[in-house]
């Protein structure tokens, strides 16, 4: 930045200004969810709408809790979230050693064949994985929830790309000193790659919290819905007004943005680390 | 070549290295096996078990029938009209969406790269929707959308222009749904394009400074072929995301209003699990495979050249 003290000062002063827009343009909705849940009923019918409630108004967090389980479908959305992101993390992080450090026949070919598992869209898979869970009575279980999403190509990539960037001369060091591949793994590999570990962690976490078709086909009673498909028909089926509505998205996206404030310095450092090698 | 000459000279050690490349083998395809296994169920036998289907008639009672038909269900698929609509929705929602939702998310990311006081706090705040569900926004924006106390209509009408019926009428609702998902989408674009530009090394910039070059000529010289792998990966991926969007369809306007926002996948999950058409949407399903493999095949074929790898 160049020119006199004064214009540089002006430019800071126009740079925050457009940051504080732009902050504000994205922030909106979720400021204004947040203060709908707090108006009465009269308030959050009310033209031209109102922005600031007159108090904060806790019934419609009472109300909607007595009318859906919400915290059921956070728990179930947790418990199946969780359970993917930590068979994605042992599968992909098993699948990415195998490919970055070992040397085998085929290692080629078989790469491609889980890169190209991230070219294929669900609509192709959807109908068969619905009929195998059907099959197999786990409609309406976790298990149904989480077994089609425990191995992932992209994480499996992403973890590869980064276990390249450690130092071959470690394995070899290792392997000279007795060390036997799935101890290098669990005590080198896994420990040095706690960024790319934390990344794949958040971004399967959210990936599969936020999914909505999957629940949507195989839950069907309401103890074991998650909370986007309890979120959604809370509007479709229950005619009930924007401030109780509002509550209860408040109340499942809680969660998810507390995750990510804390961890999304992890995501870009991790996400940056991964981009370095190619 | 190599290996053969050296078995001549030490017939021994070829037994042994061939054994222990085996070995190799077989403990690495252990470490494959989990995720093999996952993808072999999940993943590879339902393509080939979709094509199946796609290729069989559909079974009046529900499920799917052993009755061979060839190419019909495509055929049928092709020439209806709400499919080649659903297409026509598909894509222009796919250019409504990336474009714009791209260069929202490079402009923050650039912004949001300065080196200024508290520019984390603005970090946080643009990456947010990354915590936000697909399922929850689309609430969210039902609400602001809202004919009677909608708040959008009601800052339109503050700058004097006439407002809008966003979800209920055919000229508006894609673009009501489209601007939902560039919001949506802002969080994941904008991180992926600050890590990437946090990756491009400090020195070029300064040797770019030293050059005497301004913002503008850094910006297009030294960041943005940078960045190109990048935007290139955002790119690809957001096309992606465009083709399989369903939650906030079915959320804000169900297909509706008369088929403007009928999107291929919520086509197909109307016709395979409320109209018991199995293989008329497993065929439609490919025929949407076939088109997303194309489109992400130009994309690499136009922008590979255009792609700058350090």
């Amino acid at each position: 930045m160049s020119g006199s003290p004064n214009t540089r000062l002006l430019r800071k002063a126009l740079l925050y200004v457009l940051l504080g827009a732009a902050a504000l343009a994205i922030l909106f909705p979720l400021l204004y969810a947040l203060t709908v849940s707090f108006m009465t009923p009269d308030e959050a019918a009310r033209f031209p709408p109102k922005f600031i409630p007159s108090g904060l108004y806790l019934d419609n967090y009472r109300t909607v809790l007595e009318r859906l389980p919400i915290p059921r479908y956070i728990l179930n959305s947790f418990i199946v979230s969780g359970c993917v992101m930590l068979a994605q993390l042992v599968t992909a992080s098993l699948a990415a050693y195998a490919f970055a450090v070992r040397e085998f026949r085929g290692r080629t070919t078989l790469f491609i064949i889980f890169l190209s598992t991230l070219m294929i869209p669900w609509e192709v898979t959807v109908i068969p994985n619905y009929q195998t869970i059907l099959q197999w009575g786990w409609k309406d279980t976790y298990i149904g929830l989480i077994a089609p999403f425990v191995a992932t190509g992209f994480g499996t990539f992403l973890l590869r790309q980064f276990f390249l960037t450690i130092p071959k001369e470690l394995h070899d060091a290792a392997t000279l000193d007795g060390c036997g591949s799935l101890r290098y793994l669990l005590t080198i590999v896994i420990p040095l790659s706690r960024p790319a570990l934390g990344t794949l962690g958040v971004y399967s976490f959210l990936q599969t919290w936020n999914q909505y078709l999957w629940p949507l086909l195989v839950t069907d009673s309401k103890n074991m819905r998650t909370s986007q498909i309890g979120i959604a028909f809370l509007r479709t089926e229950e005619s009930i007004s924007y401030n109780l509505i509002m509550a209860g998205v408040v109340l499942v996206l809680v969660p998810t943005i507390a995750l990510l404030i804390i961890g999304q310095r992890q995501l870009i450092r991790g996400l940056t680390a991964g981009s370095v090698k190619g | 070549m190599a290996t053969e000459q050296a078995s001549v000279s030490v017939p021994h050690a070829r037994g042994s290295s061939r054994l222990r490349e085996w070995q190799a083998t077989l403990v690495s395809l252990l470490y494959l096996l989990p995720s093999l296994v996952a993808f072999s169920v999940f993943v590879f036998y339902p393509v080939v078990k979709s094509l199946w289907i796609s290729l069989h008639a559909d079974n009046p009672f529900g499920g799917t029938s052993d009755i061979y038909v060839g190419l019909d269900q495509y055929k049928n698929a092709l020439s209806s009209p709400d499919y080649r609509n659903a297409l026509k929705v598909t894509i222009l929602y796919t250019l409504y969406t990336v474009p714009i939702g791209l260069l929202i998310a490079l402009t923050l990311a650039v912004m949001a790269n300065l080196r200024l006081r508290a520019i984390s706090i603005f970090r946080v705040a643009f990456a947010i929707t990354i915590g936000v569900s697909v399922a929850a926004g689309a609430v969210i924006f039902a609400l602001l959308y809202n004919p009677s106390t909608g708040v959008l209509n009601y800052f339109l009408t503050r700058l004097g222009l006439p407002s809008v019926q966003w979800l209920t009428h055919t000229n508006t609702a894609l673009w009501a749904i489209a601007i939902g998902t560039i919001w949506l989408g802002l969080g994941f674009n904008f991180t992926i394009l600050l890590s990437g530009l946090q990756g491009i090394p400090e020195e070029l910039y300064e040797s770019a400074r030293i050059d005497g070059a301004g913002g503008g000529r850094m910006f297009f010289n030294v960041t943005l072929p940078l960045l190109s792998p990048t935007l290139f990966f955002v790119s690809v991926i957001s096309v992606i995301a465009a083709f399989q969007s369903f939650a906030q369809i079915d959320v804000l306007t169900k297909g509706g209003p008369a088929g403007s926002t009928n999107v291929v996948v919520y086509s197909i999950y109307r016709d395979a699990f409320f109209n018991f058409h199995s293989a008329y949407a497993s065929a439609q399903a490919v025929i949407l495979f076939i088109i997303l493999l194309i489109l992400t095949g130009i994309q690499f074929k136009s922008l590979e050249g255009r792609v700058f790898y350090q």
